[in-house]
């Protein structure tokens, strides 16, 4: 079976290294048509901007060239078709899948079905570690380093999937953490004992501004509200967090804020002209990191 | 004419030659009938279900002639019947007895609790790897990494 990326911890800590230097050269140069000769299919079951603009921008600037869908609504899932014969066809003609899908464990089910490597760009609440990389790749652009950071994560701890990959990947880095959550959506008992095993210190707070001075990467998330079930709990929660301009008057100088995107009313419009923000840009590491994660999977780099 | 001690009488009669399945909750026996597959097994199987016994009641107990599992097949029973015993008899007497315990991997048998996992929806034979957490049983799934406590 290729070399596929499922979850986070199918990277070792060099691993995550190389793709990050890898990444670096990207963003130097942003087009080397490395991969003139391959076929990506990009099969998203679901609908997406950031993530399947950026893998078929990445895609293009390597030089190969792109097939797939962006949503389910064309394909022949829609005559029944299981998931393991679209995946047997799909990587007889292309050389590498990157593949979204709803379902659970759909990504991991694709690479024992595929005969090329697949690259998991979402599969539903489970993982996303493409976006846990450039989160990673983000971190160390501003920081200069990935070890030893303040990350304070705000907003909705308990489903977000970004978070619990985040801190997995970032706990080879004698990282800190403080966990900013309402009591609904605190951080889940085993990603405390996973911290706990590790020695890394963390605390938790339901004030955004307690511990934002002292903050390296402040790290917002977005309370989803397609993950409650009780439409009341939802609005009771979906506003508690609103960082504006006027909140950043005294914090370090090397803090930035990151956010995988989309933004709803965590962060004010006015946040984006400050020296801090740093989503933008973050998002456009996407580009760059998915570059370096496609062509080390193609053995080319 | 030899004399019958009632108290040594067989709920279930004695096999010459196999295995003895005892100790299983009676609420399980058919389960356990099943993660075995013994409904498609040719041997000759006498059980009981609803028994007393000195340590558990409404025991259940299953005996198949001429038949001797491998210790990855009758440890898939754990996960259902952690406490029951296993009897290898030959010649009508117990020649070994064997202590079950948990597997490392599960495959097929449960399904997994992720109403939003892909072996839910797809024809996919589910997968665990097996913890043990302040004793419950947990099976982490291959696919959503979910666990399903038993």
């Amino acid at each position: 079976m290729p070399k596929s990326l499922i979850s986070i911890q199918d990277f070792t800590k060099d691993e995550i290294l190389h793709i990050m230097e890898v990444a670096k050269d990207f963003e130097k140069d942003k087009s080397q048509p490395i991969l003139s000769d391959k076929v990506i299919a990009c099969i998203f079951f679901e609908p997406s901007t950031r993530t399947r603009l950026s893998f078929e921008t990445a895609s293009n600037r390597l030089g190969a060239r792109v097939v797939g869908f962006p949503d389910e609504s064309h394909t022949s899932v829609q005559k029944g078709e299981s998931l393991k014969d679209t995946i047997k066809m799909i990587s007889n003609y292309a050389d590498l899948i990157v593949i979204r899908n709803p379902l659970e464990g759909s990504a991991r089910y694709a690479s024992e079905q595929s005969s090329v490597p697949v690259i998991n760009a979402g599969d539903g609440a489970n993982q996303h570690p493409t976006q846990t990389l450039l989160d990673m790749y983000s971190i160390l652009q501003t920081q200069g380093s990935l070890d030893n950071i303040h990350i304070n994560i705000v907003g909705d701890l308990k489903y977000g999937r970004t978070v619990h990959s985040l801190l997995q990947a970032m706990s080879n880095f004698s990282p800190r953490f403080t966990f900013t959550s309402p009591e609904e959506l605190k951080l889940p008992k085993e990603y405390k004992m996973f911290l706990d095993k590790k020695n890394i210190p963390y605390q938790e707070s339901k004030n955004l501004l307690k511990h934002l001075n002292n903050t390296d990467i402040l790290y917002m998330t977005r309370i989803q509200k397609e993950r409650f079930t009780d439409p009341i709990e939802y609005e009771k929660v979906k506003n508690i967090y609103c960082l504006e301009a006027s909140m950043l008057n005294n914090v370090k100088n090397n803090m930035k804020i990151l956010h995988p995107l989309p933004r709803v009313n965590e962060i004010k419009e006015d946040v984006d002209d400050t020296p801090y923000a740093y989503y933008f840009k973050q998002a456009e590491n996407g580009v760059y990191v998915r570059m370096a994660i496609i062509s080390y999977l193609l053995g080319k780099r | 004419m030899t004399k019958i001690d009632d108290s040594k009488e067989l709920k279930v009669s004695a096999i010459q030659n196999g295995t003895v399945l005892d100790h299983i909750p009676s609420n399980q026996l058919f389960r356990v009938i099943d993660i075995l597959k013994l409904n498609e097994s040719s041997d000759a199987i006498t059980f009981g279900i609803n028994l007393d016994s000195k340590s558990m009641v409404n025991k259940g107990i299953i005996k198949i002639a001429n038949r001797f599992f491998c210790d990855n097949e009758i440890n898939m029973i754990s996960l259902i019947a952690p406490n029951a015993s296993v009897n290898i008899i030959h010649d009508f007497k117990v020649a070994e007895k064997k202590i079950i315990s948990l597997p490392e991997k599960v495959t097929g048998i449960v399904k997994c609790m992720n109403p939003a996992c892909v072996t839910n929806h797809q024809n996919i034979e589910t997968q665990f790897t097996t913890t043990r957490k302040n004793n419950k049983i947990g099976l982490v799934c291959r696919y959503c990494e979910k666990i399903t406590e038993i």
